[in-house]
């Protein structure tokens, strides 16, 4: 099966492209990018809620999220400014989590129409340095390892 | 040669990625790591062999025991850690999907 979400990061590059088609009109795949309820619904998993704290949607605009896990503890906190903002079809902006090495990067989201029901959207993410996009990529193994960890920790409190 | 399609096969399961951790902290031996572990001894000794056969485990023997070393350098290649990145995002995107078929049908 051929995979719905496609990643390209070629080696030694500071940049990468999130490739997507969605089974939704252009306008509404738009709207997920908009507005904060919707964003903090499809962005929030089993193990974290994600909050928009502040959005501002449009050009000069920003935001601020923050994601908690189940325990009520923040897991991270992010933000990021918006330079583009053009409904449908653009948006333009940084991201950037706060309080760790990762740096601030340049997220540019194209939105694309391919039938009535059908969408495209492509990420082009810009990062500081290689070795950042790098550390970035790693980053889901690294939660995985953290979520085994914190297993064996309860464990290990439960058999003493 | 399926490598690239082993390491990500060791790295999908949560006990592997557990014993990857255990041991990026230090060598151990096979009784040692399972000591950590509920799972009965050859579920364990299994996840060991599939670890070293891809590479991401390094067994040496010192004296009379076998310690096993955490093999870093098997996970530096960006291809080796690429596909949790991508399944992150379709995990999102899957989200994004089905919350915005439900606002639709809403409306």
């Amino acid at each position: 099966m051929e995979n719905k979400t496609k990643v390209h990061a070629e080696e030694g590059k500071q940049e990468l492209f999130i490739t997507r088609d969605f089974e939704l009109p252009i306008d509404l795949l738009f709207k997920a990018y908009e507005e904060a309820e919707l964003i903090e619904q499809w962005m929030s998993n089993d193990y974290t809620t994600m909050k928009v704290v502040k959005l501002d949607s449009q050009k000069h605009g920003g935001y601020q999220l923050e994601a908690t896990a189940k325990n009520g503890n923040v897991v991270f906190r992010a933000n990021g400014v918006i330079h583009e903002f053009v409904s449908g079809q653009k948006i333009i902006r940084s991201f950037e989590m706060e309080g760790t090495p990762y740096g601030v990067q340049l997220e540019v989201y194209s939105f694309e129409k391919l039938g009535e029901e059908k969408s495209r959207l492509e990420m082009h993410v810009i990062y500081e340095s290689v070795a950042q996009r790098d550390e970035v990529l790693k980053l889901p193994f690294a939660q995985g390892i953290n979520l085994a960890h914190n297993r064996i920790e309860a464990m290990l409190s439960k058999s003493k | 040669m399926n490598l690239r399609r082993d390491v990500f096969q060791a790295i999908a399961d949560p006990t592997r990625r557990a014993i990857l951790l255990l041991v990026a902290s230090q060598s151990m031996t096979a009784g040692a790591i399972a000591a950590n572990f509920d799972t009965a001894r050859p579920t364990v000794s299994k996840h060991l062999q599939i670890l070293t056969e891809c590479e991401l485990l390094k067994p040496e023997q010192s004296g009379r025991e076998i310690y096993y070393h955490f093999n870093a350098k098997k996970m530096k290649e960006v291809s080796d850690f690429i596909e949790p990145f991508r399944k992150m995002w379709d995990d999102r995107f899957d989200r994004l999907e089905s919350v915005m078929k439900k606002y639709k049908s809403k409306k």
